[in-house]
């Protein structure tokens, strides 16, 4: 069995959600936009996935085979939804620019994910570990392209403006790219190969060779 | 598990889990949903006051108290809210103002009324039979500013926001959206600062009274009438801002404000 340290550290650079299984992708492009929404998002998975693996794995013994889907999903749905009342009680502004995306943390695959490979097999205490070391590998990825994308797009950090913008007398042009979503695929790509480039093993075999073209003649 | 019967995928272990943990859950959901209700309606409250107030130029856009150090709900109390029915122009008493939501309204089909293609200049659908307006008197009871809910089509979706008028109501105080989908950087620059800060002073009618507000690419030489009725477009956003021209034809027109703004400015409500 895994040791506690090797479930909390690895998810965060040797087996990243994001930069190696390429999962949770999808609110990682809607969310960081602007640091504070994306730590709040952070926070909210950090919560969901530390619980959702720490409950799924205390009823693990229990929970029938043929309905352990059902089970895991309303854990996480539960979850979800006090963290949604949570955040619309104590952050209403937050939770406003979260809109659905926190809702949407019950179709994340991290969370699902988890649940199902590590925390049905494992003691609980270990499975909220897990849960914890997964979704600080997610949280450092977004908080990574948060911090390029508000810097770039809005010459702010956390709504502090770091580069005055041409718009209100400065020397910065923001950049309006950065503001809508495919930024975040550059950057998170950007980011795969980087890591990809310090950790070899991670790099993939080639699934298939592209053959040389032999008709460029044609092309002339 | 000690019990060497235990079959956890029994019909009756299956049966018993669902139950219980559906139990359990909708306890935890229905319990966190009644508990946090009180502070997410006052947030509700306090936003709504603040769009409310941001339109009418009385509170900053980055802060929570206006110059003078006074909060939202400070500033809110000197204005007055009415429910105006907006076919006759006339006030309605008997609506609690505190619970009454002109857009929940606009979805209720008893409360509304569909809008035929010719009259829909915002592509709305329907139009609720009652809205709301905020009121500000000043101390000899004259007008000084009245504040009413507007919404229209974008490129994307609808922009939601609130028009500020000055006590004469031809003069804009300010125009604010408090939620829209417009494209970041284009026709997300409706919320812009500068742009918002050209609406105030301009005028909803021209020199004979008719609706003559519009939306230009380059405005008339400084000092001409027609000038006084003119908005700079947005570059790059001609659908949001035929969005937020027709949005300002269609509630200041017949079909929406229109008769309640005639009896206003006649001093007949």
């Amino acid at each position: 069995m895994a040791s506690a340290k090797e479930v909390l550290v690895d998810p965060i650079f040797n087996n990243n959600p994001i930069a190696l299984q390429v999962l949770g992708i999808c609110s990682a492009l809607a969310v960081t936009v602007q640091m504070s929404t994306t730590l709040v998002m952070c926070l909210a998975v950090i919560f969901v996935t530390t619980m959702s693996s720490f409950l799924v794995s205390i009823v693990r013994n229990f929970i029938p085979t043929n309905i352990r889907i059902i089970v895991q999903m309303t854990i996480i749905a539960s979850l979800v939804i006090l963290v949604d009342q949570v955040l619309q009680a104590v952050a209403y502004d937050i939770s406003k620019s979260l809109s659905v995306f926190v809702g949407l943390i019950i179709t994340n695959c991290i969370v699902m994910g988890r649940a199902e490979a590590f925390a049905m097999q494992n003691p609980p205490l270990l499975s909220a570990i897990d849960g914890f070391g997964n979704a600080v590998g997610y949280s450092l990825i977004l908080i990574l392209v948060a911090f390029i994308r508000e810097p770039l797009g809005s010459g702010t950090l956390l709504g502090y403006e770091i580069m005055p913008l041409v718009a209100n007398g400065g020397w910065y042009q923001p950049n309006g790219m950065m503001l809508l979503a495919p930024s975040a695929f550059f950057i998170i790509a950007g980011l795969i190969w980087a890591l990809r480039s310090w950790k070899t093993e991670q790099v993939e075999a080639p699934e298939y060779q592209i053959a040389p073209n032999a008709q460029y003649r044609e092309a002339l | 598990m000690s019990d060497s019967n235990f079959n956890k995928d029994s019909l009756k272990n299956t049966l018993l889990v669902a139950i219980g943990l559906c139990l359990v859950c909708s306890i935890l959901v229905s319990l966190s949903a009644v508990a946090l209700r009180p502070m997410q309606k006052a947030n509700k409250e306090l936003d709504q006051k603040q769009n409310v107030l941001r339109a009418a130029g009385l509170l900053p856009s980055d802060a929570l108290v206006d110059a003078q150090g006074r909060d939202v709900a400070e500033i809110f109390a000197s204005f007055e809210a009415r429910i105006v029915d907006l076919d006759t122009g006339e006030y309605v008493d008997g609506v609690d103002v505190a619970t009454f939501d002109p857009i929940r309204a606009a979805k209720d089909l008893s409360a509304s009324t569909e809008l035929l293609k010719d009259e829909d200049a915002a592509t709305l659908g329907r139009r609720e039979n009652h809205s709301i307006v905020y009121l500000k008197r000043d101390a000899n009871g004259g007008l000084e500013k009245v504040v009413m809910p507007v919404r229209g089509y974008g490129l994307w979706g609808t922009l939601f926001g609130y028009l500020a008028l000055e006590g004469d109501v031809n003069t804009i105080a300010g125009l604010g959206f408090y939620s829209h989908k417009e494209t970041p950087g284009l026709g997300g620059e409706v919320d812009n600062p500068k742009w918002k800060a050209l609406w105030p002073g301009v005028q909803l009618f021209d020199a004979k009274g008719i609706p003559a507000l519009s939306l230009v690419k380059s405005r008339s030489p400084e000092g001409s009438a027609a000038a006084q009725n003119e908005v700079d477009a947005l570059s790059g956003a001609t659908f949001t801002t035929k969005g937020v021209e027709n949005m300002m034809r269609y509630w200041m027109g017949e079909g929406a404000f229109g008769p309640y703004l005639k009896k206003l400015k006649a001093g007949t409500v």
